[in-house]
């Protein structure tokens, strides 16, 4: 079993979901980027989440796009988030690692180069935010060549037949869009998001996995009920940003407080 | 080689164009496809769209034969193709409109777009305003500054007007948006993008509905010159006023055309917005383009003095052009441009777009080399109107 798969296979065996906590790579600042990774791992993620800084994160929400200009005020690159990945798989060689973002960064390193690094660095899957199933298969195969899982994204907008496209190719775990919107938003109907996740959990063998919207334990706890796993983003980022000036002890401790309830809301 | 069957059926102009868009947005953008190849060919809408360009717009629109400003270049025969004299002054009400009539029909009530200039936002407005749609306008903060006239109009239209004070404040982040809003309210919402970008089906969508422009042309030059054209040239941000008019001509290898891309403070500072001539392919704002980018895949700042050229992508179809060799992408810099556009107002008393003052500047280069038998025709594709504020800071004057 991969990493991935393990997990997966733990948290079942333990009767809870997965927590996946996002945090955008060199945000604060890109020396903290590690020890925040260990310190959310420390506090009770199962999987990792790095958002690749991109220009021009057209699906994202403020609370991301700002997190983004401030690691692209370092200049954080690809190549560099792969060195992070790197560094924190010298400590810590069981938890995945998962890089979020769009296409162009990884076009522009090229594809198969990218599939490549990220495997050397350690990195268990990739979701890019605008390859969608139609022009995903390039980079799929790139990926499954170097055992990574291509993940994909599922929407309350995405028919049947399209998730059946999309399950075809995809990897590791099905990210389901809980709202429509970007990353951040107001979740709204819980019963829509079970409805479409049995539908999802009916189709594939994969885990489940919920993102977009989960701000807090209680919706967490809910999500948790049918969910596989629930991934925390901009509620986890705009803590960060909160104390961002405050010392990177506080920006650390920050971050873990605002998982641990969400983690212990989880089990089932 | 047949140019004009592209598309394919995916959306791809060889290897460029796609669908590179978020999941939320796969499906609306299924059903505009589909509802677009209902509407292309159905007789009644295309009907509507005709009396529309013929009584709202002002369709056709003339073709010109600037005799005094051919005879001061010394070569060339120049012919302009008067789109700035369009309601709203500028070719981007063509597509507007189109695009309108689809929203309507596909039962969407609230309209959003992106504008640069503030030429498509003024037409999306325009349109909003006479079928009674909501409509939102995202513009970058920094434009709003240098086209203050156009955001007047749209505000006097009833648009809401929202100012982009992400990223570069200017086209790209407008866009990033307008996309934004799209994935959270698709539901009721029909985004019309002004430029031939964007995810499958748009650069198609807005060629097909600019490309009346190249159709009038062609039978405005075999009647007016007996003859097609030797060259056309058109200005290029995005590109919808280029492919608007090339389309017609693609098949017509004797017919050259030329893009004119905003060239900046020159190619070789890095100031410029000319990513076909100093730009590499990637993926941006749903489709694979050349794009103005760093060595690490993020998109840079683009500078140009003309707001509706200020863009780090290109049109899939004008990137396939150029790797075709099929169009040649030339840019003109914003120096040039003022050149052009002093050049076409004293000459022959017609102000045109500081966008628009691109391709003049060309022909200034380009006509000269002809011999006055041969003829160029250059799209006129907007009216300067709302570039006062930037030219009277430019000249020293105060308004």
């Amino acid at each position: 079993m991969n990493r991935l798969e393990t997990v997966f296979a733990d948290t079942r065996a333990h009767n809870r979901a997965a927590l996946i906590p996002y945090i955008a790579a060199g945000d604060p600042h890109p020396l903290l980027t590690v020890p925040l990774m260990h310190a959310l791992v420390d506090a009770g993620a199962d999987v990792l989440e790095l958002g690749i800084p991109f220009s021009d994160p057209m699906a994202d929400g403020p609370v991301i796009q700002r997190a983004t200009e401030r690691a692209l005020r370092y200049g954080v690159s690809l190549r560099n988030v792969l060195e992070m990945v790197m560094d924190f798989r010298r400590q810590d060689q069981l938890t995945p690692v998962v890089l979020m973002g769009y296409a162009n960064p990884i076009e522009a390193m090229g594809i198969e180069q990218f599939a490549h690094e990220a495997a050397s660095a350690g990195v268990d899957g990739v979701l890019t935010v605008d390859y969608p199933a139609e022009e995903a298969m390039p980079v799929t195969q790139a990926l499954k060549a170097q055992g990574l899982a291509n993940i994909f994204l599922v929407s309350p907008t995405t028919p049947v037949e399209r998730e059946q496209a999309t399950l075809q190719q995809a990897g590791g775990f099905i990210y389901y869009v809980s709202l429509r919107g970007v990353t951040g938003a107001k979740l709204s109907d819980l019963a829509e998001v079970r409805a479409k996740v049995e539908e999802l959990k009916a189709q594939s063998s994969l885990p489940v996995g919920v993102g977009f919207g989960i701000r807090d334990a209680e919706t967490a706890g809910k999500m948790a009920a049918f969910a596989d796993a629930v991934v925390v983003g901009s509620a986890l980022v705009e803590a960060i940003e909160a104390v961002a000036d405050k010392g990177d002890a506080v920006v650390l401790a920050a971050a873990a407080a605002l998982i641990k309830p969400i983690r212990a809301a989880l089990q089932r | 080689m047949d140019y004009t069957q592209y598309p394919d059926a995916k959306g791809h102009f060889g290897i460029y164009g796609g669908i590179f868009a978020p999941e939320t947005l796969m499906e609306p953008l299924r059903e505009l496809t589909q509802a677009y190849h209902h509407y292309r060919v159905d007789p009644e809408f295309l009907a509507e769209l005709e009396d529309d360009f013929q009584h709202y717009v002002g369709r056709p629109t003339p073709l010109y034969h600037a005799q005094r400003l051919s005879n001061h270049l010394g070569g060339a025969q120049i012919y302009f193709k008067r789109e700035d004299l369009n309601h709203t002054g500028a070719h981007k009400i063509n597509n507007s409109i189109g695009q309108a009539l689809l929203a309507k029909r596909m039962g969407k009530t609230r309209i959003i777009a992106e504008t640069g200039a503030g030429q498509h936002g003024v037409a999306t407005a325009t349109v909003a305003a006479r079928l009674g749609l909501e409509c939102v306008i995202y513009m970058g903060a920094d434009d709003i500054v240098r086209q203050a006239p156009n955001v007047m109009r749209m505000k006097m239209l009833g648009a809401t007007v929202v100012g982009v004070t992400s990223g570069t404040r200017t086209l790209k982040d407008a866009l990033n948006e307008a996309m934004r809003d799209w994935v959270s309210n698709v539901d009721n919402t029909f985004y019309i993008i002004g430029t031939a970008a964007g995810p499958h089906p748009y650069p198609q969508i807005v060629r097909d509905f600019q490309s009346v422009i190249g159709r009038e042309t062609k039978q405005q030059c075999l009647a007016q010159i007996g003859a097609l054209p030797d060259a056309v040239v058109a200005c290029v941000g995005g590109g919808s006023n280029a492919i608007g008019i090339f389309y017609d001509f693609l098949n017509d290898e004797g017919v050259s055309l030329y893009g004119v891309e905003a060239g900046g403070d020159g190619l070789e500072t890095g100031r410029h917005a000319a990513p076909l001539n100093a730009g590499r392919p990637g993926v941006l704002h749903g489709n694979r383009t050349y794009l103005m980018q760093d060595e690490n895949g993020q998109i840079i700042g683009t500078h140009s003095i003309s707001a509706g050229l200020d863009y780090p992508g290109v049109g899939p179809e004008h990137a396939f052009l150029k790797d075709t060799g099929r169009a040649n992408y030339v840019a003109i810099t914003d120096d040039e441009a003022l050149d052009g556009f002093r050049l076409l107002t004293k000459m022959e008393g017609i102000i045109p777009a500081l966008e628009t003052s691109h391709a003049i500047a060309y022909i200034a280069k380009l006509a000269p080399e002809l011999s006055k038998h041969q003829s160029i025709v250059v799209n006129l594709s907007g009216r300067g109107d709302k570039d006062m504020n930037t030219i009277a800071a430019i000249e020293g004057f105060t308004l």
